[in-house]
């Protein structure tokens, strides 16, 4: 039972290594230059500190619906990773290009969102 | 203790009256489109109750359609309520009235 | 994950309308000429499926685990979408120049309305029902409020939007209770097991709200408050659009689900909820119409009556009540749209001449349009020997076998309201003189796709028996 858990385990150590050393590798080796924007609290970019009624650039919200619609439509790779080898082994490689085909067209909608300019910020 | 199944579904159809309501008596049409957002949410909760209960996932499957569909229609709505704002300088469905029978 | 190539011919016309879309997507983006090639390119895509889909007619097959079937009536409303798709893209060409806004994805967002129609159609699973749906209304959406600069067409497709969006929130809840009852979303499991759902409350809980929410798409009587605002507002193609094709798909979808939510084809679950929507949407719908002086609002109200005549269809509940609507939606669709198309020849920059009195004198200023246009309100009117005379005769027909004979005279009634409304426009065009002599100006594709039109609503008078007896075949 609980040798099952040993990958977790192992994947946990690791991950817990690289985060701690790069954070303390930054710390000991980057040059150390503080002003006053680098030592505010970290909000993403925003002001941590103003009025709540703030107004935001539109062009925030058009990013923002795109990550919406492109981040809910990978929610279909969920089943089809989890159910993969069920399925690999039923229909073989016609299941693997399947998904190639969504992800092509769920590519182009990107590309078309780029190419009409939907990310840029002028 | 498991949670009876009635209970899910009496919040999913209190979520989903409650969403009715909203498109019904409110007049702002952000507020009109959050309560339709909810009446979708709560056919999820009701969709995924069913699914966990009667041990098959189509329910689950159905749910991811409706979110991705709910996500396309979010997209769409709010570009047709910023397109009118900008027209109309309103999202107040009471002064949209360019059209009367 | 097909399982043989059969399956690829048969679901070949969705593949090329798919197809289509990513093609339209790749010009578009490229190419600095895409207002010249998409038109043409969607024109020859809808020809081609369309025309294959008729050939392949007796081809029935269900195809991709469950989820799809094609032939027989799924390639019949198929070839319904097509033709109507292609007749609205070879009327844009000129209208949407008239109308101001040319975007490049005017006709892309028909490809994908169109692709949300036959998903629809060929459904065999609720959620391929709901995901057509969905594919359609929201590039409906987007086509009513084309030009974002004007108020009228974002208030109509704000309209749109919300009504279109609350009627999927209780499609979707339905779906969902439904699902709860019959633990599948496939509609032919589901229909094996009618017999033992149907006494169900949660069952016929969530088949009510399926039928509310499709209720919204036909513009049947209690939800059909968004019509004319949205056929007023929305580019006058688009508005042909939405109340042929739209209307055909909605249609669709509930005589897809006909034998599993409503117990076809012997009686239907609703039918006096049915017969009360049928009788106040032709009565309201003609009588309301009397009152319009706008054209494009009168066709508005006209179409949820003629919802009503087809609902009669779909209440009586028989395989001949479910044949005539097939026949009523086709003759239908293309009797609105060479309306819809006179209409949009005949507007001007900045929606103009949209009144009645704007068609007065048409008579003598335009004698081959005023023919056309007076021909097609006598097939709307339902004046034989036109293809909307036989619509009526089928679904009446079928009322009366199902003993709803009082609908049946309902029916006529309101039939004799709407031949007032149809006669006035007649009138008007050919008896009042007016104050313009200015001639229509129309181009050759314009014409071209109303006299199409005008030709299926001929062909379909004159020879009704052959279409209502392909249909019948496969039922």
């Amino acid at each position: 039972m609980l040798e099952s858990y040993i990958p977790i385990f192992i994947v946990m150590f690791f991950a817990t290594v690289i985060a701690l050393g790069i954070t303390f590798s930054s710390m000991l080796l980057g040059p150390q230059r503080p002003n006053k924007e680098k030592l505010s609290t970290y909000e993403s970019g925003m002001k941590p500190v103003g009025t709540t009624r703030e107004r935001i650039s539109i062009k925030y919200y058009l990013v923002a619906m795109l990550f919406i619609i492109f981040d809910l439509e990978v929610l279909f790779i969920y089943p089809w990773a989890v159910q993969f080898k069920k399925l690999f082994a039923e229909f073989g490689i016609s299941i693997f290009i399947s998904m190639f085909i969504f992800l092509v067209v769920f590519e182009l909608g990107y590309l078309y969102a780029y190419k009409k300019g939907g990310f840029e910020w002028d | 203790m498991q949670i009876p199944i009635e209970y899910y579904l009496i919040l999913s159809a209190a979520l989903f009256m409650t969403g009715i309501v909203g498109v019904l008596i409110r007049r702002n049409a952000i507020i009109v489109f959050m309560s339709i957002e909810l009446m979708l949410n709560s056919a999820n909760l009701t969709l995924i109750t069913f699914s966990s209960y009667l041990g098959n996932s189509i329910g689950q499957i159905f749910v991811f359609f409706v979110m991705a569909v709910a996500a396309a229609e979010a997209a769409i709505g709010l570009a047709i309520i910023i397109a009118l704002f900008r027209n109309k300088l309103t999202v107040n469905l009471d002064e949209i009235n360019i059209f009367k029978w | 994950m097909l399982n043989n190539i059969q399956e690829f011919y048969n679901i070949l016309p969705l593949i090329i309308i798919g197809g289509l879309i990513l093609v339209s997507l790749i010009i578009e983006m490229y190419s600095e000429s895409s207002e010249k090639i998409l038109p043409w390119l969607s024109i020859i895509g809808f020809l081609f499926v369309g025309i294959y889909s008729l050939v392949e007619v007796g081809r029935t097959s269900i195809v991709l685990q469950n989820m799809l079937a094609t032939g027989g009536v799924v390639n019949i409303f198929w070839l319904i979408f097509n033709i109507t798709a292609a007749i609205v893209c070879l009327l844009s060409i000129n209208y949407i120049k008239k109308y101001g806004a040319y975007y490049g994805e005017y006709y892309i967002i028909i490809q994908t309305s169109v692709l949300g129609m036959m998903l629809m159609a060929g459904a065999k699973d609720l959620i391929v029902i709901f995901l057509g749906l969905e594919v359609m209304s929201i590039s409906f959406y987007v086509l009513a409020g084309f030009n974002r600069n004007r108020s009228s067409a974002n208030e109509a497709s704000l309209k749109y939007f919300l009504l279109g969006a609350f009627a999927t929130g209780f499609l979707v809840y339905g779906i969902a209770l439904i699902y709860g009852k019959a633990t599948t979303t496939s509609i032919d499991a589901i229909s094996l097991n009618f017999s033992a759902l149907s006494g169900n409350v949660l069952f016929l809980t969530g088949v009510l709200l399926f039928l509310i929410g499709f209720s919204f798409k036909i513009a049947a009587f209690p939800f059909h408050m968004w019509v004319p605002d949205v056929y007023q507002g929305s580019p006058t193609t688009v508005a042909g659009l939405f109340s042929t094709a739209g209307k055909a798909a909605g249609f669709s979808a509930l005589i897809v689900t006909f034998a599993a939510l409503f117990g076809g084809p012997h009686g239907h679950l609703f039918t006096p909820y049915l017969s009360a929507i049928a009788v106040f949407s032709m009565l309201f719908g003609s009588i309301v119409a009397i009152m319009q002086t706008d054209i494009k609002r009168m066709l508005a109200y006209s179409s949820i009556a003629h919802a009503g005549y087809m609902l009669i269809g779909l209440a009586s509940g028989n395989i001949d009540g479910v044949a005539g609507i097939i026949f009523y939606l086709a003759a239908y669709s293309f009797m609105n749209l060479a309306a819809f198309g006179i209409v949009s020849i005949l507007e001007g920059k900045e929606e103009t001449n949209l009144d009645l009195d704007s068609y007065a004198g048409l008579g003598t200023r335009s004698p081959f349009i005023a023919g056309l246009f007076a021909l097609i309100m006598f097939a709307l009117a339902g004046i034989p020997p036109f293809a909307g005379f036989f619509g009526k005769y089928y679904v009446f027909i079928a009322a009366i076998k199902s003993d709803l004979t009082w609908l049946a005279m309902v029916g006529i009634l309101s039939s004799m309201i709407s031949v007032y409304f149809y006669l006035r426009l007649v009138v008007i065009m050919y008896f009042k003189s007016s104050e313009t002599e200015d001639k229509v100006s129309y181009t050759a594709s314009e014409i071209i796709a109303v006299v199409i039109a005008v030709v299926f609503v001929i062909i379909l008078g004159l020879a009704p028996g052959s279409f209502i007896d392909l249909v019948t075949k496969f039922l």
